[in-house]
């Protein structure tokens, strides 16, 4: 087998499953500061109990991210050394500063943060827990920086073969960066949010702790509801800066062969014909493609045919034509999901403002199932992302192709996929395990509020078996 | 000093950071599994890192992404040349990982006993692993003009380096039990005690060994000139003191002296590598040398303010975290975790 295609393969794998526990963890650390916050300043219990029952899935979850995460770090260095050495003087130093702003920060305090309830002060304890959601987010901030240098080179020179910084300030204020981190961060946020909100509305409709459940679905939906709809207009600013910077992404992602003309519309619906480079059969929307690039009714996009012509010209001879039907759509999958979510998320702030939960069961009953969607959203998002910029790895400067370890043999890279394959598919059950577990105990709390004393459980505490 | 040279003390030292702190987590994980008769006194074993073990990798981590930054060709060659041991050393980090979290989950005895497998597995292969490694840094290994290692993993497991990996796993489960002395009372801190007089005579030996052949088949602990043979020598000796007050209950002291030993020992392999950062067997001109393998001025300088900026921070924060849960784990104590 050819190396490339298994280092391609395992990066994929292993970042696409690390990337499943991130967003859960730069979500729910948020969503769990504020209710802590919530404990500490009205010093109402039933916020502490939703914390820590909140807080032992975060807990799990984080476990997971984290060490999947190691092996990110290494990643690079051992699968894609020619890569290492060509960028590393520029995308280096973000996963430093990572580590030594973001990873320090949050593992000492997610320490502090668990064994610390009785042993610091209230307020201290509170501090401990904004410090870890703090950590994930500037985490986040500093590998997307380095991640949009490959998007997006920017702040280089060429000293000899490789790319060497000459200014920070402009990997800083990358325009991918900026079009990026307001994405991922929201979307983080609405995936951490409409899981607590999944799981409160599980725990609602079996009618366990109905009083706590409410409110942490009441704060988990204001929260995904107000990101879902700040994603649309994320994600249509990044659509727009990719208009710019990697038009062939862009029209991709469209699967749009020629030039639109003017003004350009939106095709939902394609059979695509990578053969002979168009579509057989397309549904469009008029108009709609010209205002997602430019804001505005006219205008017109260019297509891939085009483009090739134009990437040939300028980057030598070669196939720049990334591949058009997956990223059509994974394109689709994801605004598609953040509509569902956009609905879902509405609705369950209205409702639940308006005391209608309770009652309301197939709407309960639709939410646990929600809880798929960002994590969809988010896989498509990034394969969008990633797959839309081959052939190169660093946009423009390097193709993949040539990015891969020369020392590191097919079999040592296959032994690898393997293993890491395997056992992430151990933690992946057990972790999945772990939390069906935890949601299903009745028994979280102390017998202070005891669920027989509900005021929604109109079977009393006898049949509240789960 | 040229900046690269003041980088290649400061990754010197997370690696310093890294073998002290996490030795003693390797350590406890190790023999957390035997020496706690059940499952309540195991979990104390293990809390007595509990807080501090996610913290401690990240000395690695951050390690990591240090070489990426400011020598990305040593950071390239070492990771693609050591590929199979990183990958055994990988699976082992994240089976240890989780098992500290999934561990007190479930009660149920087949569970636990799984994940107090995983973690003793997860904590012994690490330091077995880091010994070869550190052996190999010392013989120097096939780098060809290209920067790219040549040859199979399996010439990484020489003798000399299977001492290594002995030794080093002695001594980090020498330092664990150590730091379990100083973090419990009663009889688990006397189990520990007693386990250590036992196991700190093999350390001595094996580092003693392994500093002796080491000064007669390379030049690394007297490159810089004889003298430098202080440094393996008080090493040495540290462990010897370490065991003397072990016996005394000294425990402060001796967890300080096993201290000692891993930052010695580590900081003298680094400094007689210096100036090369990965010795080349095939030729000297081969090797790596913080000259041919590193950034350029501007990242090197960015990197330095930051890294002088925030290295207080973050030693502080961390040396607060230790403060704060000083108190010795008891049996008596909530658990959960
Ligand atoms: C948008 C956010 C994001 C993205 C794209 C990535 N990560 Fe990540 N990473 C996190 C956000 C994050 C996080 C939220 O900070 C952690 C901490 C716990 C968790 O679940 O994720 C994390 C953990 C984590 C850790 C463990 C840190 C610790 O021990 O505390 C490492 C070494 C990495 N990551 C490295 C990487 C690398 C090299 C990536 C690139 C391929 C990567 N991550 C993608
Ligand atoms: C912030 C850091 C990064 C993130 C979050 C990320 C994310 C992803 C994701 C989700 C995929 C799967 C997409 C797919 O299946 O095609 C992917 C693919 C890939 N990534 Fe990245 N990536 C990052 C950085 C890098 C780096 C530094 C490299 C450098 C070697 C890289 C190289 C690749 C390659 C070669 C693929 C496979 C592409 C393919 O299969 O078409 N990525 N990445
Ligand atoms: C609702 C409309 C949405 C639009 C118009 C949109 C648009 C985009 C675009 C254009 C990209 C590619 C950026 C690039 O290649 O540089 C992207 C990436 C991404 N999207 Fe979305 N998105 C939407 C919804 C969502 C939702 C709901 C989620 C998840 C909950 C999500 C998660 C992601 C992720 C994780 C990435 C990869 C990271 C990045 O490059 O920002 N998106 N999105």
């Amino acid at each position: 087998m050819d190396p490339l295609l298994i280092a391609r393969l395992q990066f994929a794998s292993t970042t696409i499953f690390h990337y499943f526990f991130v967003p859960v963890s730069i979500g729910m650390a948020l969503t769990i500061a504020i209710m802590q916050t919530m404990y500490v300043i009205k010093g109402d219990d039933r916020y502490k109990r939703l914390t820590q029952f909140f807080g032992t899935l975060f807990l799990i979850n984080f476990a997971v991210g984290v060490v999947t995460g190691i092996l990110q770090e290494f990643q690079f260095g051992m699968n894609w050394s020619t890569y290492s050495r060509f960028v590393g003087d520029v995308f280096g130093p973000s996963l430093a500063i990572e580590g030594l702003l973001a990873f320090f920060l949050e593992s000492t305090f997610i320490g502090v943060w668990v064994f610390g309830w009785n042993r610091l002060s209230k307020r201290l304890h509170l501090a401990s827990v904004w410090l870890v959601s703090i950590g994930t987010i500037m985490s986040a901030f500093w590998i997307l920086s380095a991640n949009s240098f490959m998007q997006n080179p920017v702040g280089f020179e060429f000293a000899g073969d490789r790319a060497q910084m000459n200014s920070f300030g402009a990997i800083l204020t990358n325009p991918h960066l900026w079009a990026q981190f307001p994405h991922v961060l929201l979307t983080s946020f609405a995936t951490g949010a409409f899981l607590i909100a999944g799981i409160s509305a599980w725990k609602l409709i079996r009618r366990h702790d109905v009083d706590l459940f409410k409110r942490s679905f009441r704060i988990a939906i204001t929260v995904g509801a107000l990101s879902a709809f700040a994603i649309l207009f994320t994600g249509h600013w990044q659509a727009q800066y990719l208009v710019k910077s990697q038009p062939m992404k862009m029209a991709a992602a469209e699967a749009l062969w020629e030039n639109s003309g003017d003004p350009a519309p939106f095709t939902v619906f394609a059979d695509i014909n990578t053969e002979e480079k168009k579509n057989n059969f397309e549904i469009q929307i008029p108009y709609l493609l010209s205002f997602l690039s430019f804001n505005q009714f006219n205008g017109s996009v260019e297509g891939i045919n085009e483009l090739q012509e134009q990437y040939v010209e300028k980057y030598g001879p070669g196939d720049y034509i990334p591949p058009v039907t997956t990223l059509f759509w994974v394109f689709r999958i994801m605004t598609g999901a953040g509509g569902v979510m956009l609905l879902l998320g509405f609705y369950g702030m209205y409702a639940s403002r308006r005391g209608k939960l309770p009652k309301n069961n197939l709407y309960l009953k639709l939410m646990p199932f929600a809880m798929i969607l960002p994590f969809i959203a988010n896989t498509c998002g990034w394969i969008l992302t990633e797959m839309g910029r081959q052939p190169f790895v660093v946009f423009g400067l390097m193709k993949t192709e040539d990015a891969v370890s020369p020392s590191v043999t097919a079999n040592e890279m296959l032994f690898s996929l393997i293993a890491f394959t395997a056992l992430y598919s151990v933690l992946a059950i057990v972790t999945i395990y772990l939390f069906a577990r935890h949601i299903k105990k009745t028994d979280h709390f102390d017998t202070d509020l005891p669920t027989a004393s509900d005021p929604f459980d109109r079977k009393g505490g006898a049949e509240i078996v789960s | 000093m040229s900046l690269s040279e003041f980088w290649f003390i400061l990754i010197t030292i997370l690696f310093v950071g890294f073998f002290v702190l996490e030795g003693f987590d390797f350590g406890v994980g190790i023999v957390s599994r035997f020496l706690g008769k059940d499952d309540q006194e195991k979990r104390v074993y293990i809390n007595t890192v509990g807080p501090f073990w996610d913290a401690n990798e990240v000395w690695l981590i951050t390690a990591g992404g240090a070489m990426f930054a400011a020598f990305p060709h040593w950071y390239a060659t070492m990771f693609s040349g050591l590929y199979i041991p990183l990958v055994f050393m990988l699976l082992a980090l994240i089976i240890r990982g989780v098992s500290f979290e999934f561990r007190g989950k479930v009660k149920d005895q087949r569970w636990r006993h799984t994940w107090d497998w995983a973690m003793f597995a997860g904590s012994l292969l690490p330091p077995i692993l880091w010994g070869v490694v550190l052996a190999n840094f010392i013989t120097g290994m096939p780098i060809n003009q290209d920067k790219e290692m040549v040859g199979g993993f399996l010439q990484f497991l020489h003798p000399f380096a299977l001492l290594g990996g002995a030794m080093f796993l002695f001594l980090t489960i020498t330092h664990g039990l150590q730091f379990i002395t100083i973090r419990t009372t009663g009889d688990l801190q006397e189990r520990a005690r007693k386990l250590g007089q036992r196991v700190t005579p093999v350390t001595i030996v094996l580092f003693l060994a392994f500093i002796i052949i080491a000064y007669f088949t390379s030049d690394v602990f007297t490159n810089h000139g004889q003298t430098f043979m202080v440094l393996p020598i008080l090493a040495w000796v540290a462990l010897l003191f370490a065991n003397l007050y072990n016996a005394q209950k000294m425990d402060f002291n001796a967890f300080a002296l096993t201290t000692v030993t891993i930052i010695l020992l580590t900081g003298s392999i680094f400094i007689g590598m210096f100036p090369r950062v990965m010795i080349s067997s095939i030729s000297d001109a081969f090797s790596l040398t913080v000259y041919n393998a590193s950034s350029g001025g501007y990242t090197l300088k960015l990197m330095t303010y930051f890294s002088i900026a925030l290295l207080p921070f973050v030693l502080g924060y961390q040396a607060w975290s230790y403060y704060i849960f000083r108190k010795r784990v008891k049996q008596e104590d909530e658990l959960e975790y």
